[in-house]
């Protein structure tokens, strides 16, 4: 199945904005148009009709993990001088570093199936399903994630009450 | 054909109900503070003052506009947007009346019912933190940067808890979907009364996510000078100040409709009207209770003083978030052994 003209406006702009956080002079400017990103990102789901993960993933990357990153971009006062300027050597070698992980990238795509757009009655996507899938079939995976995250919450607490005493 | 017409009818009058409910309201705030402090409010233009909205509109439209010389104009410009515009989104999802039959087909009085309702909700206000964020910021002001990060991660401390609150209200209504909460809550059988904590905690956040009094640190004239929107002049801060009332609107309309039977009311379907008549005058208490929610926003507004800084922080962290955490325990607790799952 061919995709959808709508899916040719939101790659377009997800693609822009990716390429203005890298481009922008300005390091917030570089945040917003990555929230930006990840809005783009998301609407993708909603064209796949996975709705929960598009909640989800506005609600979680969008809204909550983008907005302490822009907190600690506001506070942090970013001028050029202060930035640091690195040799030409470095530079070269981390532009060809990037360039073979995304050929690698690109292999790793490459050979995947391609899956057209559902069709709008498909309930595969609804959370009921997608709750039955994750405590039945995943349920090991599902429970050792949640303690990596449970865990990595508890050094991320302890890391701060360091810094603070 | 018609169906689109219909809906378009709804979402604009829904854009222009919510537009004028926020412009009364803000004549009603002033009514109620002057009905508190004993004085009489404005009573100038027109009679009872009604005009007064108009007149402070149009004041808003011709001042000056000031964008300081410093500042990040596009952002400054952004700013504003998000902001109306997140607070205009919301409206989309809640189920305003339940269906007319016109023609001897049915139409939902609600612009969608999309089955994840309640948590579009919460992904719209999760982006409206950024209209307080980015106009802070872009005014290149250290008091509305102040006030901007204020507002933020006040907003985030109490979004934690309000969905730990929604949690619980899943747990007992199985669905995301507003509509069929509201439906479940036919007869008296409303939401306040199986989950009272959870009713608490949501309203007091849904009172920090508006940043209206007690919670209104973002904007605290005396630490802040005007807080994230010192820097604004004319329309742009008639935006900022005006989404705060839309905002008021339809979080009542949401506190309404998740815990107070939305346009159910008891003996509904006792009174042997016809389904349309049924249907408009579920509307009209509908909107009889988001009336009483907003009275309520400007009652406590009037009433309570702010808290300090470091207080609202441990108020969200220490109390509101370990005790939705409990709730959600005990919520549990009783679906399992209400289905006979306990032993």
């Amino acid at each position: 199945m061919e995709p959808s003209l709508p899916f040719y406006i939101l790659a377009t702009l997800s693609v822009f904005s990716a390429l203005m956080v890298v481009l922008s002079r300005k390091p917030v400017h570089s945040v917003l148009y990555l929230i930006f990103c990840f809005f783009t990102i998301g609407c993708h789901y909603l064209l796949l009709n996975a709705q929960f993960l598009f909640a989800v993933h506005i609600i979680v990357y969008t809204g909550a993990i983008m907005v302490l990153f822009l907190f600690s971009i506001m506070f942090i006062n970013m001028n050029k001088e202060s930035e640091p300027h690195k040799n030409t050597l470095i530079k070269i070698a981390a532009g060809v570093l990037a360039g073979l992980l995304f050929l690698v990238l690109l292999e790793a795509t490459k050979g995947a199936e391609t899956l057209g757009p559902p069709s709008p009655n498909e309930s595969y996507s609804t959370v009921a399903n997608l709750g039955k899938v994750l405590y039945g079939q995943y349920l090991l995976p599902f429970e050792i994630i949640s303690i990596m995250l449970l865990s990595a919450m508890v050094g991320a607490v302890m890391l701060g009450k360091k810094s603070v005493d | 054909m018609e169906f689109i017409l219909f809906k378009l009818v709804l979402v604009i009058s829904v854009f222009v109900a919510s537009l004028l409910i926020a412009m009364y309201s803000t004549y009603g705030e002033r009514k109620i503070a002057a009905f508190f402090q004993d004085r009489l409010g404005p009573n100038r233009a027109g009679p009872f003052g009604l005009l007064q909205p108009l007149a402070d509109g149009v004041k808003m439209f011709m001042k000056e506009e000031i964008i300081p010389t410093n500042a990040d104009k596009a952002l400054f410009i952004l700013g504003p947007c998000v902001m109306m515009m997140t607070a205009c989104m919301t409206g989309v999802v809640i189920p305003w009346g339940n269906s007319l039959i016109i023609g001897g087909q049915e139409y939902m009085m609600q612009i969608t019912d999309i089955n994840i309702g309640i948590l579009y909700v919460f992904g719209v206000v999760s982006i409206g933190v950024y209209g307080i964020m980015i106009g802070g910021w872009a005014s290149n002001n250290k008091y509305s940067l102040m006030g901007a990060i204020r507002g933020s991660s006040q907003m985030i401390s109490y979004e934690l808890a309000m969905g730990l609150a929604i949690i619980a209200l899943i747990m007992t209504t199985g669905t995301l979907s507003i509509r069929e909460m509201v439906q479940q809550q036919h007869g008296a059988h409303w939401n306040v009364f199986y989950q009272p904590l959870g009713f608490l905690l949501f309203i007091i956040c849904a009172f920090a996510e508006c940043n209206r009094t007690p919670f209104d640190l973002p904007e605290c004239e005396t630490e802040l000078v005007g807080g994230y929107h010192t820097e604004y002049s004319s329309m742009k801060l008639g935006f900022y100040l005006f989404a705060e009332y839309i905002n008021m609107f339809i979080s009542s309309a949401i506190i309404a409709s998740l815990y107070f039977g939305g346009y159910n009311f008891p003996f509904l379907s006792n009174l042997g009207l016809s389904h349309n008549a049924l249907s408009l005058l579920g509307t009209a208490v509908f909107f009889g209770k988001i009336f009483f929610f907003i009275f309520l926003f400007m009652w406590i507004r009037w009433t309570i003083p702010r808290f300090r800084y470091d207080q609202l922080m441990h108020l969200g962290w220490r109390i509101m978030i370990p005790l939705a955490l409990f709730n959600i325990l005990l919520t549990a607790l009783v679906v399992l052994w209400r289905s006979g799952q306990l032993g």
